[in-house]
This record gives structure tokens, sequence and C-alpha cells, in this order.
């Protein structure tokens, strides 16, 4: 390993409540240029709040959290948070500002130009596949994939390098989630991006991602990749979660290939 | 049309438009004050508390005293801004009206203001945070412009109460629609209670109309409403301080007390000034230390104030000397103590004194304090708002061993309404007050001389002392006045039906002095 990694947690400890209990004990991670890194664990394992430590959202108590090779705690916040696109399950539309002015806050924070920021808020829109005349409307006239859509491309207008994305897609419908997974895995794709996703759905997680990171009580109890994962593990607590996926993997072809010689037909619920 | 509906028309637009001056200095004193302070108090929980407490204890404090407690704080403000860079800030009108609004207006906007601020739903504070932005443009970017429905809301209300309030200043003053309230109710005109009322109501009206247009147009982002809104404001503000420009400072400032008397003897020295050609402005219904402080600090140039008033108030004094000899040192003390001048005497004396039913009187034969003295404990005492408060009961009280059943203050005009209808016994009346003949009223002698004669005298504020204009206006009142005749000019507003105006009192009294030249 000649260079540093680009983000890397270093023994991180974090307790909000004095010490009693901890969000996070002594994690390390690192991650590497161009991953699709999810971050898996039931609720209050741990996993938003490492997320927070990488854009300063959320301080440390021990331990260091370094960006491109620099502590983050030495650096402006706002400058590095300007670096790094960031969405959450709230999406956090303004509500009075239109899509067109929420997407383009972090150019306009940044200095850009009109002209720049113009032509910048229509190529979003495409790349994230909404009406350009979007761009005028206010939040709530959007729906909740259209919103998220909006959301994505707010993150992704300065075009930082790295993403952070909190259960971003979880409030959605099943399609609607699925459609918008992969629509971002490709955006990822094609802008070179490095995404950190917080996700609590371990299929969702083995879809999209290179590499997952199960947290448990504020520990990684385990970091592969999808496939090695499902393959088997040692532990019991991370094999009956990737054991889930892979059940239901299988009751699907099972049944593809079942009806597959039956005559088409309507399903009883349809 | 009615003279007092004409006469209140002519006044209309100087009192609006100096209640609009006065309510938006004070509404935008308060908002520039309140909005930081409400940003402050929404990022510091111990701060937040201390502010909104003390917001709201001096919401409790009513109106008319916060607006009697900034004079005398202004005095000695004023004392100490003497003393420091030789010239004194005015303790009177403007000044403590515009701070003690201001004070009142912080509490909706203070209030709504940290709502609205805490209000914020969290998404958008870690949104905020999530792009980049510093916590200023966290604020100015996404926390006020969320607040503002609530915020503005808060402006409406403190607009709406400040406008309200403001009909108060005219305790302390300031020229506002209160002037018509005020005086309207001392002489029992009630048209010029109405319209005080009417307009008060009106402009709160416009101003919240306005100011909503402002706020829908900002929600709504729609350029139009928000520029008649603002449009409207201004032109408000500017139309109400274009007549202002200048007019009232070389002017002469004539002041009056609140009760009829007062208000005619000032219109008539007002005409005589005006009929020489000068400026003048009338500061009305002002309470008795209060107008003998600005006549001495020159808020006011000239005002009708009575001997034994002064003998006692002004100078502290307590001993009694024969009419002629008190006004001659009243004179001399005046001078040497406050630089006042006293022109001289009108004519008449308007005592306190003792009056009850005429048939009251005869069936217990009382004629005299004296004779009354050991049938107070069975009767009742009405007086005017100062009376009991004054030294001249105190002494009174003290010569004759009085202790009535029950000692009740009114307003002038209803203290006679109680007597009439026998709610009490007995009142502290005025000896030229011409509703003690035509109410069947009888004065009870003060026999023993407890209290000190009260000839109506003209005075001059130190600053006029050398204004020979001034004098010449006024020097053909002295002497010219007799009771009988102020009782009749009394009567004429203090009656309820046939009331006349207190222009046409005025030139009544003027008429019979001899000096009409109309």
């Amino acid at each position: 390993m000649a260079s540093a990694p680009l983000i890397e947690l270093i023994n991180v400890t974090k307790s909000f409540d004095g010490e009693r209990s901890h969000a996070l004990r002594d994690v390390s991670l690192r991650i590497d240029t161009g991953g699709f890194i999810a971050v898996v664990g039931t609720s209050g394992s741990g996993k938003t709040t490492a997320l927070k430590m990488i854009n300063r959202l959320l301080e440390p108590d021990r331990g260091q959290v370094r960006f491109e090779g620099e502590a983050v705690a030495g650096l402006d916040a706002p400058t590095l948070r300007r670096r790094i696109g960031y969405v959450f399950q709230g999406i956090g539309l303004f509500p009075h500002m239109t899509v067109g002015e929420n997407i383009a806050i972090t150019p306009q924070l940044l200095g850009w130009t009109k002209g720049d920021i113009a032509a910048r808020v229509a190529e979003l829109l495409d790349l994230v596949e909404l009406p350009r005349s979007y761009a005028a409307r206010f939040p709530h006239a959007l729906s909740g994939g259209q919103r998220q859509r909006a959301g994505v491309a707010r993150a992704i207008a300065a075009r930082p390098r790295v993403m952070l994305m909190d259960e971003p897609f979880g409030a959605l419908d099943p399609v609607t989630r699925d459609t918008l997974g992969t629509s971002y895995r490709a955006l990822h794709e094609r802008l070179r991006m490095t995404t950190v996703m917080v996700t609590h759905d371990v299929q969702e997680a083995v879809l999209l991602a290179d590499r997952i990171v199960v947290m448990s009580a504020g520990r990684i109890v385990a970091d592969d990749t999808p496939g090695a994962l499902l393959s088997g593990h040692a532990g019991a607590e991370v094999s009956a979660l990737m054991a889930m996926p892979r059940r239901q993997a299988e009751r699907i072809s099972k049944l593809l290939q079942a009806s597959s010689h039956e005559i088409p037909r309507r399903p009883p619920h349809g | 049309m009615d003279e007092r509906f004409t006469d209140a028309l002519s006044l209309l637009a100087d009192y609006t438009s100096q209640h609009v001056l006065l309510s938006a200095a004070a509404l935008a004193l308060g908002v520039a004050i309140s909005l930081p302070l409400a940003v402050l108090a929404s990022r510091r929980p111990r701060l937040r508390f201390t502010v909104l407490a003390v917001a709201s204890l001096v919401q409790t404090i009513p109106g008319l005293a916060l607006l009697a407690l900034f004079y005398p704080l202004l005095l000695g403000l004023s004392a100490l801004t003497v003393k420091l860079f030789g010239t004194g800030v005015p303790a009177l009108g403007f000044l403590p009206s515009v701070l003690a609004l201001t004070v009142y207006s912080m509490l909706p906007i203070l209030r709504n203001g940290v709502t609205g601020l805490l209000g914020v739903d969290a998404a958008y504070l870690e949104a905020a945070d999530g792009v980049g932005m510093t916590s200023r443009q966290k604020l100015l970017r996404v926390e006020l412009p969320l607040a503002a429905p609530v915020f503005m809301a808060g402006i409406r209300t403190a607009a709406v109460w400040t406008i309200g309030m403001a009909t108060l200043s005219t305790t302390v003053g300031q020229t506002s629609l209160g002037n018509f309230i005020f005086s309207g109710l001392q002489t029992e005109n009630w048209i010029s209670v109405l319209i005080g009322c009417a307009a008060a109501v009106a402009l709160a009206l416009v101003v919240d109309w306005a100011l909503g247009l402002i706020e829908a147009g900002a929600v709504g982002r729609r350029m139009t409403p928000t520029v008649t809104g603002l449009a409207v404001l201004a032109i408000g503000i500017a139309a109400a301080a274009m007549p202002m420009g200048g007019s009232h400072s070389s002017g002469y400032v004539v002041g009056a007390k609140n009760f009829s008397e007062q208000f005619i003897l000032a219109e008539l020295m007002a005409e005589r000034l005006e009929a020489a050609g000068h400026r003048v402005e009338r500061k009305q219904g002002l309470g008795s230390a209060v107008i003998f402080r600005a006549l001495v600090g020159g808020d006011i140039d000239a005002y009708v104030d009575y001997s034994g008033t002064l003998w006692t108030n002004a100078l502290g004094r307590s001993d009694l000397m024969p009419r002629e000899a008190m006004l001659d040192a009243l004179t001399a003390a005046m001078r040497e103590r406050y630089g006042v001048t006293v022109l001289g005497a009108l004519g008449f004396e308007n005592a306190y004194a003792l009056a009850m039913q005429r048939a009251r009187a005869a069936e217990a034969r009382t004629a005299t304090i004296a004779e009354l003295a050991p049938l107070t404990p069975r009767l009742k005492l009405g007086s005017d708002l100062e009376f009991l408060g004054r030294p001249e009961w105190a002494a009174l009280k003290q010569a004759y061993g009085l202790s009535f059943a029950e000692e009740k203050s009114y307003n002038p005009t209803f203290m006679y309404r109680a007597i009439a209808d026998g709610s009490v016994d007995v009142i502290s009346a005025f000896s030229s007050d011409g509703r003690i003949a035509a109410d069947n009223l009888v004065v009870l002698a003060d026999v023993k001389h407890a209290i000190p004669a009260y000839d109506a005298v003209i005075l001059i504020s130190p600053r006029r002392r050398n204004d020979e204009t001034l004098y010449a206006a006024l020097a053909p009142l002295i002497g010219a006045i007799p009771v009988e005749r102020m009782r009749q000019a009394n009567y004429m507003l203090d009656r309820d039906t046939g009331k006349a105006t207190v222009r046409e009192a005025a030139r009544f009294l003027e008429a019979g002095a001899g000096l009409s030249g109309r």
C-alpha cells in the first residue's frame, strides 16, 4: 500500500451520553478511491455515526478521521463539506427554494458564475433523469422519488469525489427504490466517485456495493465483498444477516423456473 | 355639519401624521433590537429565558405607567447629559413615547422569533450543514427564511399593539390620535373620542393589511404584493413626515392639564398667539407635575397653573399667607428657583373645595367644613384623580379631623355624576367649576383657611423669559377673567346637552374680557 487511503477512520470512539454507552467503539476503517461501500447493521449499530464523522457532522471523542491524507479535525468544516456530497433519508430539500436553487446551493457557496451554475443545473437534471422544467418547481410539488433524485443532484452539483449517503432511498416504495438505486450506481461508475452508503437493507447493499461493512453495537463485525459474505462467515450474527438475501434470491429463482413451464396468468392479488 | 366634527377633522391630518411617525419609529426600533436578540436567544437557552421573562414582565406593566416611568428616567438622563455635554435630552414628548412603545413592541417579535427559529425542522439544518454552509449562511439562507412567517406574525401583532398604545403618548405630551380621545373624554365630546378611536383602528388595519401583503408576497415569492405592501407603508410614512418639516422648531408650545378649564385657557392663549401670526402647538392632557417640569425644561412655553398648587407642590411650602402676599412671594420664588416667569393672575380662583348637594347640606345643617367633620365617618368622599394624593387634602384632613367612610377617585366628569346619583356624599370640587351652580351643589367654607388660595396664573418657561412677543400676546389676559365668566365658559363644555366646543368657549372668554378683535 503505497498511497494513503482516501478516507480513513483510525481507532474512533464516540459516546453521546458521557461514556455510559458507545455509538462507536475503537472503529478503524480504510476506504480507497473508487469504491462503493455499503455500511449495514441494525439501528443503533453506529453506522450513521461513522458516516457523519467523515464530513464532520459529528466529531470523535477519541481517535482520528483522515480525508485525502489530512486529519479532518484540522480542516474548516464548511470547506470540507463542499468537497463531499451528502444525501440523507429526510433529503432536506429547502422548501423555500425551487429545485433549481436547491441544486445550485453548493456551487453558489463556492462562488461559481451564474452562467456556470445554470448550465450545471440543467446538466444535473438530465443526469438524474428529471425534466429540466422541474428547476422552477418547489420541492413540495415533487413526488418522493423525484425529490430524492433532486437530493442526489444537489449532492453531486459541485463535482465531489466522494458521496456520503445515509439511508438515501429508505422512504421510497420498492419499485422506485430499485430504479433509483440502479441509476445511482450507474452515476457512480460514470462520474468515478467513491460512495459510502449507510443502509439497513442488506439486499440493497448486496446488489449495489463492491464491499460491505457490517456493524453491530458500535463495532465493525465484518468487512468483505458481497460475494464473500454471501458464501459464508464465521460470526453467527453476520451469517444470519447475509443468509436472508440469499434465501430470498433462491426462492425467487425457483419460482421463476417453475412459472416458465406454466401458462402465464395474472397473480391472485394483481 | 356639527362644529365638533369639523373641528376634529381639521386636526385629523396633524394627529394622524404624528401618530404614524411615532408608531413607525417605535416599531422600526423594536424590530431592529428584537430581531438579533431573538437570534441570540434561540441559540442560548439561558439568555432565552432571561430575555423572554423580562419582555413578558414589561408587557404586564400598564401602558400608561410605562410611559409615565420613562419621564423621570429621561429627566435623570437629561440632568446627566447636561452635566457631561452641556445639553439635555427632552424628557417629554417624542422621546419617552418612542422608547416606551419600542419596549412594548418587543415581546411579540421576540417570542415569535424564538419560536420560529426553534421550530425550523432539524432535517433542514442538517442539510444546510451537509451542503457546506457556514453558520452565518445557514442563518441567513435557511433559518431566517423558514422562520419568516412566524416572525412576521409577531411583527404584525407588535404593529397593531404599538398603534393602539401610541394613543396613550398624549399623556406625556406627544401629539397623537390619543389627543382626540383624552380631550374628548375630559370635555365629554364623544364625537372627538369616536374619531380618535376610529382613526387608530383604521390605521392599525391598514398597516396590518400592508404587512400581510408583504408577508404573502415573500412566502409565495411574488413581487406585486410585496411591492404594494412596502409602497403603502413608505407612502404613509413619507406623507406623515412631510408636514413635519420644521413646523415645530420655531412655533410656541402651549400646555394644558387634563380638564376643561385648562383646555379653554390654553386654546385662548394659543389663538391669541396665532392671531399675532405665530405658529402654535398645543400639548394637552398633561399631569400637574409633568406639566410644570415640562415648562421648566422648555418643552412647553406657557400654561396656566394655580398659585396654591405651585406653592405646595413646586415650592414645597406649607405655610399660609394672604392671597396677594402669596402671589408676590410665589412670583419671586419661581423666578429665583426655576427661572419661571409668573406673568400674572387671570383674575379668578380655582380652589379645591368640598361640595355637597344643596338639599343634603341644608338637611344636615352644614355650611362649613368644620360642621361637616363630625358627620364624615358616615359619608363617602368622591375626588378627582389627584386630590387624595395632594398635600391640600392632608392639610384639610388634619385641620378638621376628617375621616370619611370611603374615599373614591374619579375622572372629574364622572365625579359630578357620582354626587348627582348619590354614589358619594361629598366631592372635592373646583371653585371655578360651572357645574357647582348648575348641579345645585354648595361649597363648604374653609373657615380655618387650611388650604391656600388658588389664583389662576400664566407661567412662562425660562427659555422664553425675554420674549416680548409672547408677553405682548398674553399680558392682556391678566386680570381680565372674573370667576363668573370662567364658570360660564367651563359650563359650556361640562354639560350633557348643548355642549359647545373648546374654541367656542375660548372665544366666549375672550369676548367677555373685551379682547375679541374678530
